[in-house]
């Protein structure tokens, strides 16, 4: 896992730390970084240039080595300028006052236009348009049907009057099925193309004449590569597109081509599809982004993670355990098994921010979980509930029970205890107020909870030193945007 | 024991619970999942117990089974030697034989022309070659510019350094000063690293094989399943397909349309139908007719999709427990793919235990350099490469050509793009 950049400007200039004004010297080394992290996200090597010397301009004067903090001003820096590459805020879907509107979507093989084109329809749907669907990828075998499909689930017909011949007639005739079904909105798919190929690409500049959609997207994988740059500009001197989806978000890409494509082609991000559901397809969210890019922690990955495993009414169930120190052996016990089913270990806790680094050395392997839950699994219920029921005897047979020794169970129940004071105090009332208004957009953009006094309580943590979180804990500086968040929520 | 994982787990627990109330509190109590994730997950329960059909259009049949009685009846056809093309080494022919033997489709180009020519078109026209930054001699700017066309082919930042630091050292070992010598010695170095890899497509000496093909959403994994069976069938395999991906809208219907054209069999069952069970089925229909060779197509998934990874574990071992281990796992990879392929690559090892790529889309301008991390990292190496749309664009890795055309191009390319500061 890629450490975050915050951490690695830290560790550059970490050796001068409390020395005063930064260097030139270190201002080379905190730049070195942050071409690293970009070129590791996948920006593309002449952006990142053209980027870095931006920083530089910026980094050189008093504004970075007068700040308390010179790393954390750099990084700031840094989060400004994507975000404003990638467009201060999310720019709408502009559908005119022309009936019907045509959106057309156009990109290589594979980047998601047919899976986008339903979704699209689904949103616009939902606000109440009415939208006719255009089968124009006439190459991909059942491509036709595949739209014919989502068209179905969705709600919305879909015009699609052959399945081989020739798509710039099938989209021309699409506007006249439009104006019969009375359709606002037209959105037309066009087969994938690689960009050699001249005639396949003068393909979708004649559909493009014959419609004259108001609104051209160009949809791109967010794991493409170096290459996003030469697409992009192919694509934008071919159908001159108006803004950009960016597909498959919801994977691990850190997504560096986002910022390569608003980079050279200056045309807006509308989109992110973030999801195989129909309705998981939302605005563009730029400063969300930019962390991501930067590798900031991954609190959204988490979140969603979560979702996929707690239902509501467990989360909160379990929120009021905390809160009265209910928490018993038992809830550990399945909480255990929850979180690994959201993936390993490591990889969570490297999406929580600030936590990647204070483990970085910790060589965290889920086999270790067998010995605690082998333990635990060796008591009784009435054990579990209430462990100060655990005498000499009964810790015998458990150890005996588990093939553990005495000593791991008495460990386990110190570490239990202490697990317990320690989710009390991140669940302060205090806190748990903050988490509820808590943005994920401001986390991503680095105002994450410092979980530093968390760490300190992490692994190797000599038994009985207690867990020193406190008020250092997620409550901090999160209450501010509640109100803004809660009006537009995410979906 | 290690004694502080249970704070570890409190840690993840305690934010993620924390957080999760929060963000349901934010979203208002939005009911959970769509439409599409209460179908899926009620699917996903669905045991295999009602059998999917086994779609066998009669064309097909016709198509598919008198070569196979061909097969069998000729002796010579039968010998794996001569039935093994460049395509495809059986487990037991020594792979030089086939190069000796003339293949039956005596006119095509071999598939190490068709490489070069394919990657000679998206070559074309891309302005300065590589060969130019050495063109100085030997300085601090030169390594640099390799180090960066390397990082603009998706070698990687990592990979990139490690292959330039050991240049470096083997330079000035050598005592090479010239810019011409340093760039044959990367290509050498490049050369050798993808060389020793098997790359041979792996089959039983007897019985039907079975591959599974998996990858990420887009790669295209149905396509190139399609154009394997193509060649297969066309060299006298009996192949039948079976339609694992029952997620996507119409995939399916796009094997099946596959499996038309290379004259393969498609077992495929209803859109949401158990995956595993249709490998299963696949195998039995399959094992029944006596084909030579099972591909399993699944569904794209992402990565980091832990219950959708489990899933496509759960489809191998299901083939498996019938079939016994599996010939190939091919992983499908868009030669577009950035540093993403890395991880894509280390998440299927994990699940499936990928034992090759495939390298799609090669036939654009990007050059697919994540594959020699893939190799040097997770030691996989790549199979088979697309290069274009029609059925017979599929060709084997050719490590030469390949690293020729790394350096072949990409300068020119986002030159214009961007202006260098």
């Amino acid at each position: 896992m890629f450490d975050a950049l915050s951490d690695r400007l830290e560790s550059a200039f970490a050796r001068f730390r409390g020395k005063g004004a930064l260097t030139e010297q270190q201002v080379e080394d905190g730049l070195r970084e942050i071409r690293l992290a970009l070129l590791e996200a996948d920006v593309n090597f002449r952006v990142v240039r053209t980027f870095v010397g931006r920083i530089r301009e910026r980094a050189v004067g008093a504004e970075v080595s007068a700040a308390l903090d010179p790393g954390q001003q750099l990084v700031k820096i840094v989060h400004e300028e994507l975000v404003r590459i990638l467009g201060e805020a999310s720019a709408p879907l502009d559908l005119g006052s022309r009936s019907p509107a045509v959106v057309m979507l156009a990109g290589l093989q594979g980047s998601g236009k047919t899976t986008a084109a339903g979704k699209l329809a689904a949103l616009l749907k939902k606000r109440g348009r009415s939208v006719l669907l255009v089968a124009g990828d006439l190459v991909r075998p059942a491509a036709v049907r595949q739209l014919q499909v989502l068209g179905e689930r969705v709600g919305v017909p879909v015009y699609a009057p052959v399945t081989t011949g020739d798509p710039v007639q099938v989209a021309r005739d699409a506007l006249h099925e439009a104006r019969r079904l009375g359709a606002g909105v037209v959105i037309v798919d066009t087969a994938g193309r690689t960009t050699v190929d001249e005639e396949m690409m003068q393909q979708a500049v004649d559909i493009k004449a014959a419609v004259n959609p108001v609104e051209t997207l160009f949809v791109i994988d967010a794991m493409i590569g170096q290459e996003a740059v030469t697409v992009a500009k192919a694509f934008q001197e071919a159908v001159d597109f108006t803004g950009v989806i960016l597909s498959k978000l919801d994977g691990d890409a850190r997504g560096g081509a986002a910022l390569s494509v608003a980079e050279v082609t200056g045309r807006p991000i509308k989109f992110a599809s973030v999801g195989e559901k129909l309705d998981e397809f939302e605005a563009f969210h730029p400063d969300r982004m930019a962390g991501r890019i930067l590798g900031m922690g991954d609190v959204l990955t988490l979140i969603e993670k979560a979702e996929e495993v707690y239902t509501e009414d467990q989360a909160q169930d379990l929120q009021s355990k905390f809160l009265s120190a209910e928490f018993t052996l038992e809830d550990f016990l399945s909480q255990m098994q929850q979180v690994k089913k959201m993936g390993p270990l490591q990889g969570l806790l490297g999406m929580i921010p600030g936590m990647g680094r204070a483990l970085k050395d910790v060589d965290l392997d889920d086999a270790q979980l067998k010995p605690v839950e082998a333990i635990i699994q060796s008591m009784t219920t009435q054990e579990r509930r209430d462990p100060k029921i655990l005498n000499g005897k009964r810790k015998k047979r458990i150890a005996r029970g588990s093939g553990r020794s005495a000593q791991e169970v008495n460990e386990l129940l110190r570490n239990f205890e202490q697990m317990r004071q320690l989710m009390k105090s991140m669940g302060g009332a205090k806190g748990l107020k903050g988490l509820r208004g808590m943005d994920p957009q401001a986390l991503m953009a680095g105002g994450a909870p410092d979980l530093s006094a968390l760490t300190g309580a992490g692994p190797r943590l000599p038994v009985g030193a207690g867990a020193p979180a406190g008020p250092g804990g997620p409550d901090r500086q999160l209450n501010k945007r509640v109100p803004a968040r809660k009006k537009k929520k995410r979906r | 024991m290690d004694l502080a994982i249970e704070l570890v787990v409190a840690i993840v627990v305690g934010v993620l619970v924390l957080v999760a109330g929060g963000v349901a509190l934010l979203r208002g109590g939005r009911p959970r999942g769509g439409i599409d994730e209460e179908f899926r997950t009620e699917l996903r329960d669905q045991q295999p117990t009602s059998p999917p059909s086994v779609a066998v259009p009669p064309d097909e049949l016709e198509g598919a089974e008198p070569p196979l009685a061909v097969d069998l009846a000729d002796p010579d056809l039968a010998d794996p030697d001569l039935v093994s093309t460049d395509l495809v080494a059986p487990a037991e022919a020594p792979a030089p034989a086939a190069d000796v033997e003339a293949p039956p489709e005596a006119p095509r180009l071999t598939t190490t022309e068709r490489f070069r020519a394919r990657l000679g078109r998206s070559r074309a026209g891309l302005g300065l070659a590589m060969s130019t930054i050495f063109r100085r001699g030997l300085d601090e700017q030169a390594w640099e510019e390799l180090e960066e066309s390397l990082i603009a082919a998706d070698v990687g930042v990592e990979a990139t350094m490690e292959l330039v630091e050991g240049l470096r050292d083997r330079a000035r070992a050598e005592g090479i000063r010239t810019g011409e010598g340093a760039l044959a010695l990367v290509k050498e170095v490049l050369r050798l690293e993808l060389g020793v890899a098997d790359r041979r497509l792996h089959r039983r000496a007897e019985g039907t094989s079975t591959w599974l093909v998996t990858g990420v959403n887009g790669t295209g994994k149905t396509t190139s399943i399609g154009k394997i069976a193509a060649r297969l069938t066309a060299q006298g395999d009996t192949v039948v397909l079976a339609a694992a991906d029952t997620f996507r809208a119409a995939a399916a219907e796009q094997l099946e349309a596959w499996g038309q054209r290379a004259g393969a069999r498609v077992v495929r069952a209803g859109e949401g139908a158990d995956p595993a069970a249709v490998a299963f089925d696949g195998y039995q229909a399959a094992k029944a007719a006596g084909a030579d060779l099972l591909i399993v197509d699944t569904a794209g998934r992402l990565q980091n999709k832990t219950a959708l990874m489990d899933e496509l574990s759960k489809v191998k071992r299901v083939l498996e427990r019938d079939a016994g281990p599996t010939d190939e796992v091919l992983l499908v990879l868009d030669a577009t793919t950035g540093q993403n392929g890395l991880a894509q690559a280390r998440a299927f090892l994990d699940a499936v235990d990928v034992t090759g790529v495939v390298l799609t889309k090669l036939d654009g301008t990007s050059k697919g350099g994540i594959v020699i991390a893939i190799q040097r990292q997770l030691g996989i190496p790549v199979k088979l490469v697309g290069l274009g749309e029609t059925i017979d664009d599929l060709a084997e890795f050719d490590p030469d050509a390949f690293v020729e055309a790394l350096f072949g191009g990409g300068e020119g390319s986002g030159a214009t793009a961007v202006g260098d500061s």
